[in-house]
């Protein structure tokens, strides 16, 4: 029962985890020469997550063989980097937008704290059955 | 635990910043210095950044190399030609009377500076922001 309490928050979490350290990297290397931006494409990584919206757990695999091992279910939302287009090219090959990022950054900050309230609110849910009060 | 990596990664670009202000602040202290010499002249330093790549990984969300912050990959020197200046007073000028100016260029000094300035403070803001998210995080169920 507990291995789904949190449901698709959990995984939001690390993803939103490791979006903040994509967009921190851009922002790092606003200076570096050549240096292009990355970015994780939240609701590409969300869909491919759902699979083809089978009521199952996400990326289940069909088995129609009891030898088929079935796939590790651990970090399964791990986001494919994907270059970002710039608005306007820079001189140096460099094509981190300052303010887009940092728009990227709060936004991803909100979303991150979002999915940990949710979090939370699942816990103290499962508080208040436990206590039964 | 991605979070952690924030500091890392910011900390790099603080520490590369820095540097940026540190030549900046020479190169202003050193925009009027002369020398009779043109190759004895001061000339403008400017650090050259470079992202620093991780160890391939295959658990990384990047398998072809994580990017894990900037670093500072050199210093080096403008080539701008030296100004000639006739000077027959001063003390460092050569015998024909000319003294050479830094090449250090002011306003582009400045502007560098601003720039780092706003880098570095973008960079603190990413640091408190992951921060801020990692005690949330510590508190959860709380």
């Amino acid at each position: 029962m507990f291995d789904n309490v949190f449901g698709i928050h959990e995984q939001a979490l690390l993803l939103h985890g490791q979006r903040l350290s994509v967009l921190a990297n851009n922002m790092a290397n606003a200076d570096t020469p050549g240096y292009k931006a990355r970015d994780i494409d939240f609701t590409e990584v969300l869909a491919s997550a759902n699979g083809a919206g089978n009521g199952d757990a996400p990326l289940a695999l069909s088995t129609t063989s009891p030898a088929h091992i079935a796939p590790a279910t651990g970090d399964f939302m791990t986001g494919d980097l994907k270059y970002r287009n710039p608005y306007q090219a820079s001189l140096d090959g460099n094509t981190v937008e300052m303010a887009v990022e940092q728009a990227a950054f709060s936004e991803n900050n909100v979303r991150y704290q979002a999915s940990l309230g949710f979090i939370n609110s699942q816990i103290s849910e499962l508080q208040f059955v436990i206590a039964g009060q | 635990m991605s979070l952690f990596s924030v500091f890392n990664i910011a900390g790099s670009a603080l520490n590369a910043q820095t540097i940026r202000l540190n030549t900046t602040a020479s190169n202003l202290a050193n925009s009027e210095s002369v020398d009779g010499d043109a190759s004895k002249v001061y000339r403008a330093r400017h650090p050259v950044f470079q992202t620093m790549m991780d160890s391939p990984d295959a658990s990384s969300a990047d398998p072809d190399g994580a990017v894990a912050g900037v670093r500072v990959l050199g210093v080096v020197q403008s080539t701008t030609e030296p100004v000639k200046r006739y000077d027959p007073n001063n003390p460092v000028a050569n015998k024909d009377g000319y003294v050479y100016m830094s090449n250090v260029n002011a306003i582009e000094e400045m502007t560098n500076m601003i720039s780092a300035n706003r880098s570095f403070a973008t960079n603190v803001e990413a640091i408190n922001t992951a921060r801020d998210l990692l005690l949330k995080t510590i508190a959860m169920g709380h």
